[in-house]
């Protein structure tokens, strides 16, 4: 029982916590600012793979890692506009779209591998990130060690946290972009253009989805490998539910999640093999279900998201 | 171009002109909406636009308003200076530039923001960093003075009463400096004590040189507050005139091309009670649309009115007569018989006629064909099936009886509902309920969105169901309608229903007030 508890004292958890919340934390906050203009991004799962796989590739051929990171933007960005075109303007069914997108995405990153190494059983490595090297902070004990394990990326990503937040609540766009998802007729009448913010946001939102698939393959390991994204935007869907689309909230979120996975990840050796380890793999799905129960009762979810807008239409 | 090479509708009035449109045409396919329509509306007018659904109000306010270009015709405004230049069509942002705004029937609101960023929403560059908040706000608060407009602006719009969100519709177009102000339907979501208060915003507005388009279907409104009304029918202009000289039977003619009987009701001998709530309670208490603790008589061959704004324990007080939801404390009791829970097709059977609210979303069923939607409540009954057939043949024949005698303007029984017009439909929604010869109506503003052709008939039937013997609850927004049909009427507020007044002698400033939450005693 002690043992239970000694986990969370422990700075080798709370530092992986924080690397497996990274790449929700992107996911999370690509995905509200998609549904915060009103379009349910499902392709998020595939995004999250052709980001892992477009950034590494990018790496492998010889970009600098940021070069990587921004190739993963790219890729995600174009897929978010593939998203957007089809559900804004052309109103199509969100949810139809959305899971055409994960395939393709998924589809196109795995082609792309096999044609780039049509030989290869294990997938070639490149140089991650490396650790973080904090002055200072970097020296203390506990905190030291937590820092030790992170890279720039995680930075990057606490740092997307503040940008979305900033933009969302202070600036005219953020305003636009809630407006929008909420009634899209309102800002039609105030002379913006709902078609241009919802792509806009689909693509903005979709290329922090494909930063968290780079996080996977240029920071928390070194390669691309099949299936490595594993279920991480479907997480990230139910957490922008469960964050009620504010991003503060999508990082306490994701790393709550994140804390859960990081738990059960020790709880598993203390037991010993007296529990199956698959009851323990589905902890942190079973808390997120759990809390979704509890909050989405009351989601407020943005009165358009889902609601395809023609214009003359009322 | 300037002003003196264009028709000039009245050449004594020495107002510089604001807004011109000449020979505004615009056809959907075989149908002409707008018909060679010329407007002239100067600085500081209040002109009415009136005219029956279809007659192509909507269309020209959407072609003013960028939503539509025109097929033919042109439209001038005049800019800083006075002058008049052509109005670019098709485009919001060309219109809110030039100085036209709107304010929608429906708001067009996003209710997750304030009312102060409603306001500000598109007026600032897209990619300006933080919005110079200090400036627009004292600019904001200057015309909540000169206007007499009072709202919250700070916290979310969806907080805010119906009153509230419009005027910040209408500080969203003076904050953009408008010269024309278009107000669609602006009364009809308001209370009288309300609609005196827009009233006196319009004038002070249009003494400062606004010029107003009013569209209202509230006669008594137009004839008060606006000194020139426009009539469409059918798509063109039928009379431009002074409001001067006019009167509601005149302007009713005009737009619907022929005279109008007034509405009468017979004295009549109420019977039994049909329907009786004692201390009655609907709906969780955080719900807006609650009852608390009421109660009411409805007896046979009466119609007894519900007065209030939307909202309020309307949509309670129908679910529970409908049989949509239960009462969880209380009495009910319907030709007698208690009543406890929530069992539609148990208040079919007990001969409860429903006319819903939203006849598109709770009183028919678009995919459905007309006859389908005729014996939708009635499908059990064996004139309808045996076995578990649909007798069709039967079902069709008598649908085609009622299309006949409710006079509904379709292709057929076979007609798929939803390409019936507002009016047609709820003659099929009439027909179904009346048809069945209920003992006890609900008539849940049976008159919404239709127009005086067909309020009038809906208003003959409900009549005619009281001559008959049935006692009808009406729940309508339409003071109007409510005291010309009512034999007693009751006011809801936040749940509480007010004891049933007799309707002869009741002063709708005091059915105002207590809409607006004031006591029976307090308001009169």
């Amino acid at each position: 029982m002690w043992d239970a508890f000694d986990i969370l004292l422990q700075a080798n958890f709370w530092a992986a916590t924080i690397r497996i919340a990274t790449p929700l934390i992107f996911g999370v906050l690509g995905a509200l600012l998609c549904e915060r203009a009103g379009v349910l991004n499902l392709g998020i799962e595939g995004i999250f793979v052709a980001g892992a796989m477009s950034g590494w590739l990018a790496v492998y051929l010889g970009l600098p890692l940021w070069g990587g990171v921004l190739m993963a933007a790219l890729v995600g960005a174009l897929f978010g506009l593939i998203h957007g075109v089809l559900t804004v303007p052309l109103g199509l069914s969100q949810h139809v779209t959305g899971i055409g997108v994960t395939l393709l995405a998924t589809s196109v990153a795995y082609f792309g591998y096999r044609v780039a190494f049509p030989n290869v059983g294990t997938p070639p490595r490149i140089e991650p990130f490396p650790p973080l090297d904090v002055p200072v902070l970097g020296d203390l004990p506990f905190i030291g060690t937590i820092l030790s394990q992170q890279s720039a990326f995680t930075v990057l990503a606490f740092i997307c946290v503040g940008l979305v937040a900033f933009v969302l609540a202070r600036t005219p766009l953020g305003l636009a972009i809630r407006a929008v998802g909420d009634n899209p007729e309102a800002v039609e009448a105030q002379g913006l253009s709902v078609v241009g913010l919802r792509i806009g946001a689909v693509m903005a939102g979709s290329a922090l989805m494909a930063l968290g698939g780079a996080f996977l393959t240029l920071s928390a390991f070194n390669a691309f490998y099949f299936g490595m994204i594993n279920g991480r935007g479907w997480v990230c869907i139910a957490l922008t539910v469960f964050a009620s689309w504010r991003p503060g909230k999508a990082l306490i979120g994701a790393l709550l999640f994140g804390a859960l996975d990081a738990y059960q990840l020790r709880l598993q050796t203390i037991t010993g093999g007296a529990v199956p380890s698959q009851i323990f793999l589905m902890l942190p799905y079973i808390f997120s279900i759990a809390a979704l129960v509890l909050v989405a009762r009351r989601a407020d979810y943005p009165r358009a998201l889902m609601k395809p807008y023609f214009k003359g239409q009322r | 171009m300037n002003d003196t090479s264009l028709p000039d509708a009245a050449p004594h009035d020495t107002r510089p002109l604001v807004l011109s449109l000449s020979g505004i045409t615009k056809r959907f396919g075989p149908l002409t909406a707008n018909d060679h329509i010329d407007l002239d509306i100067r600085a500081g007018e209040i002109v009415a636009l009136l005219g029956e659904n279809g007659a192509g109000k909507t269309t020209l306010m959407s072609i003013l308003f960028g939503h539509y270009v025109a097929d033919e015709g042109t439209v001038h405004i005049a800019d800083a200076d006075g002058q008049l230049a052509p109005l670019p069509g098709g485009s919001a942002e060309a219109a809110l530039k030039a100085g036209i705004g709107m304010v929608h029937q429906h708001f067009a609101l996003a209710e997750n923001l304030t009312g102060f960023e409603n306001i500000l929403l598109g007026t600032l560059p897209l990619w300006s960093l933080a919005p110079r908040r200090g400036a627009a706000r004292s600019k904001i608060e200057r015309l909540m003075a000169e206007s007499g407009l009072a709202a919250d602006l700070d916290v979310p719009v969806a907080q805010l009463s119906v009153g509230e969100q419009q005027r910040i519709e209408i500080l969203k177009a003076l904050y953009r400096d408008v010269r024309v102000l278009i107000l669609d339907e602006p009364t009809a979501v308001l209370t009288p004590q309300e609609a005196d208060g827009l009233a006196a915003t319009v004038r002070a507005l249009a003494g400062k040189g606004l010029a107003v388009i009013f569209i209202s279907h509230k006669l008594h409104e137009v004839l008060a507050l606006c000194e020139r009304v426009v009539v469409l029918r059918g798509g063109a202009k039928v009379a431009d005139r002074p409001t001067a000289g006019s009167n509601r039977a005149s302007l009713a003619e005009l737009m619907v091309g022929r005279a109008i009987p007034p509405r009468e009701r017979p004295p009549s001998t109420p019977g039994a009670p049909i329907l009786s709530l004692r201390a009655v309670d609907v709906g969780a208490p955080t719900q807006r649309d609650r009852l608390e603790g009421a109660s009411l008589e409805v007896r046979m061959g009466e119609i007894v009115g519900i007065a209030g704004v939307s909202g309020n324990g309307q949509g309670a007080l129908a679910a529970l007569v409908a049989g949509l939801a239960g009462a969880h404390a209380g009495e009910v009791t319907i030709n007698g018989a208690p009543v406890t829970r929530a069992d539609p097709a148990a208040r079919i059977a007990a001969r409860v006629g429903r006319i819903p609210e939203d006849r598109h979303r709770d009183g028919t069923i678009g995919a459905l064909s007309v006859a389908e939607n005729y014996v939708l409540e009635t499908i059990a009954a064996p004139e309808n099936q045996g076995a578990g057939i649909l007798k069709r043949a039967a079902i069709r024949v008598r649908a085609a009886q009622a299309i006949a005698a409710y006079d509904v303007r379709c292709p057929g029984p076979d007609a798929a509902i939803r390409a019936l017009s507002g009016g047609n439909m709820q003659k099929v929604v009439l027909a179904r309920v009346l048809e069945r010869e209920p003992l006890l109506v609900l008539a849940h503003q049976p008159t919404r969105g239709l127009d005086i052709g067909a309020t009038t008939d809906v208003h003959r039937r409900l009549l005619a169901a009281r001559a008959r013997g049935a006692g009808v609850l009406l729940i309508s927004e339409d003071l109007d309608e409510l005291f010309a049909l009512s034999d007693r009427i009751a006011v809801v507020h936040a749940g509480h229903l007010s004891p049933a007044m007799e309707s002869e002698g009741l002063d709708v400033r005091t059915v105002g007030l207590m809409m607006a939450g004031h006591a029976a005693d307090e308001a009169a």
